[in-house]
């Protein structure tokens, strides 16, 4: 079985549904790109994967040693307080939080492995530096570090680029790619598509035409050139 | 010097001083979750829940109750979940349905006492229960016990949950997701808040408790960065606003709530020109 598998599922706010009838898969070390358009419900698909919303049908199922609660996220922009005070190093090591259960201080280890996640990211220099005060691409490293706290087998990115510049969206992108060469599993939702043939082998688009298969049979079916004709 | 005389011989009486380590205790208690309160978007509760607080008051005052914290505190409590649980539905019936307790309370309350008057100085009970008592908190034995064990209750549930505290607060969704029980602590954290208010209640009167818990926070965040630091400034300075505001009270004879208050809002003022000179300098 693969590590994470929809059958059939449906999602939806308040009885009413978005996505109709999903069915995809994902393997240990897959690189999934989730395309569609604004308010096609690709957030709302993330957020159902995670547990945060309940499917209005059908089912999410994990496998391969992966549980719900190992997945790592990295939220929409928006959704991170924006005058939180804190530092970077605390916000990092935070991601270890969901497995400390009742344990109230986080471990020596997991202070060390925050750090290590740091360096990955390039961000330890920043590590007393407050969040807020950050540049947005800096800010997303951040909370990439505080992903891999939490997880060592698959990370959810919801528009890990949205309003980085060109070069630092680059960046992004390698380090993603990097994470993903070392094992991660990676489903990213993007809207930008030539991004996504670049570094994803599989396509899910959702909206619409729901497509889900390799980046080959993406290319080749009418999906692409329709969007490429606009 | 008059004054100080004065001050110098009150200290040393016992009511005097403990009233002075109550206030500190709750000044302590009440700055510590300043920060989740502002943050997450609980300070309607928290105001909400100090008029829910007010009615509590008067119920017991009609009763005739002494101890009218046993009154007051399984209200409030009940209050703040019944509160986050509407809340979490829908969130503009949850404000609407806070404005209505709130204000419920608040007219209850004000009707009952009215009716039932328990002294003969009706004015005087509803100036004590909205802005603090006139002189130095009065708290029988029995309430002075309830609030110094409360407070270190609080105090040591902040500490454990610190870092529960924290990630919740930052990024709830995140939280969740990767498995913390978010639902369990934003209740804790509900339940902790109630009983900081009517703690706090005490010391200031439920109008001004707001004031209490939140300016020692958005005072420390003009300055400090990180959510450890803001969380030890905010609780020195609200200890030490308590302080003087007692202190002062003593002396001038000022109503103690409205005094600590005003010692919060002067700090206030001297952090936020800190904090604007440093961000001048940084540049
Ligand atoms: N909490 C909510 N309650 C009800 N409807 C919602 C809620 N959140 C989102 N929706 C609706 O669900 C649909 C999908 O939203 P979603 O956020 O999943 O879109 P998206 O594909 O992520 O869009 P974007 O590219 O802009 O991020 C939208 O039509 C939105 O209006
Ligand atoms: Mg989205």
């Amino acid at each position: 079985m693969a590590q994470l598998v929809c059958n059939n599922l449906s999602i939806g706010y308040e009885g009413v549904e978005i996505v109709s009838d999903l069915s995809f898969s994902v393997g240990s070390g897959d690189y999934l790109c989730i395309l569609g358009e604004n308010g096609s419900g690709k957030s709302t698909l993330m957020k159902t994967i995670l547990g945060l919303h309940s499917p209005m049908r059908g089912s999410i199922e994990t496998g391969e040693g992966l549980t719900q609660r190992e997945i790592g996220y990295l939220p929409q922009q928006t959704q991170v307080q924006k005058d939180f005070p804190a530092s970077v190093r605390e916000i990092v090591v935070s991601g270890f939080q969901g497995r400390c259960g009742a344990r109230p201080f986080y471990s020596k280890e997991e202070k060390r492995l925050a750090l290590e996640n740091m360096k990955r990211m390039g961000i330890d220099k920043l590590a007393r530096r407050c969040y807020r005060e950050l540049s947005g691409g800096q800010q997303q490293r951040v909370l990439l570090a505080r992903a891999l706290c939490a997880t060592q087998k698959m990370l959810l990115l919801d528009e890990p680029v949205a309003g980085l510049d060109p070069k630092v969206t680059e960046e992004m992108y390698d380090l993603i790619s990097e994470l993903n060469k070392s094992g991660i599993t990676i489903i990213m939702i993007s809207h930008d598509v030539k991004a996504a043939l670049r570094y994803a082998d599989h396509i899910l688009h959702i909206g619409g035409e729901i497509f889900f298969g390799t980046r080959e049979e993406y290319l080749q079916s009418g999906l692409y050139t329709v969007k490429g004709a606009r | 010097m008059e004054a100080f005389e004065k001050l110098i011989s009150y200290v040393q009486l016992p009511f005097v001083y403990h009233a002075i380590i109550v206030g500190v205790l709750i000044a302590l208690c009440s700055s510590l979750l300043g920060v989740t309160l502002v943050l997450k978007r609980f300070s309607f509760i928290g105001d909400g829940l100090s008029h829910v607080a007010f009615g509590g008051v008067a119920i017991a005052t009609v009763m005739n109750i002494t101890n009218n914290m046993l009154v007051v505190m399984p209200v409030t409590v009940i209050s703040a979940v019944l509160l986050l649980r509407t809340g979490k539905n829908a969130k503009i019936k949850g404000d609407a349905a806070v404005a209505m307790i709130s204000v419920g309370a608040l007219a209850v309350g004000y009707m009952l006492m009215k009716l039932f008057p328990a002294s003969g100085n009706l004015t005087g009970d509803v100036c004590t229960t909205l802005f603090g008592s006139m002189s130095l908190i009065t708290l029988s034995e029995f309430d002075m016990w309830v609030t110094v064990v409360l407070s270190v209750v609080v105090v040591l549930f902040f500490i454990f949950f610190y870092n529960k505290i924290f990630s919740v607060t930052f990024d709830e969704d995140f939280a969740r997701a990767t498995g913390t029980r978010a639902g369990l602590y934003n209740l804790l954290i509900a339940v902790i808040i109630a009983v900081i208010i009517v703690l706090a209640m005490n010391l200031v009167g439920s109008l001004l408790i707001s004031a209490l818990v939140i300016f020692p926070a958005l005072s420390a965040m003009r300055v400090f960065k990180s959510f450890k630091s803001v969380t030890i400034c905010s609780a020195c300075l609200s200890v030490s606003c308590a302080l003087i505001g007692m202190l002062t009270s003593i002396m001038f004879g000022t109503p103690t709530g409205s005094t600590i208050v005003v010692a919060d809002i002067v700090a206030f003022a001297a952090f936020s020109l800190i904090g604007f000179i440093r961000r001048g300098f940084g540049r």
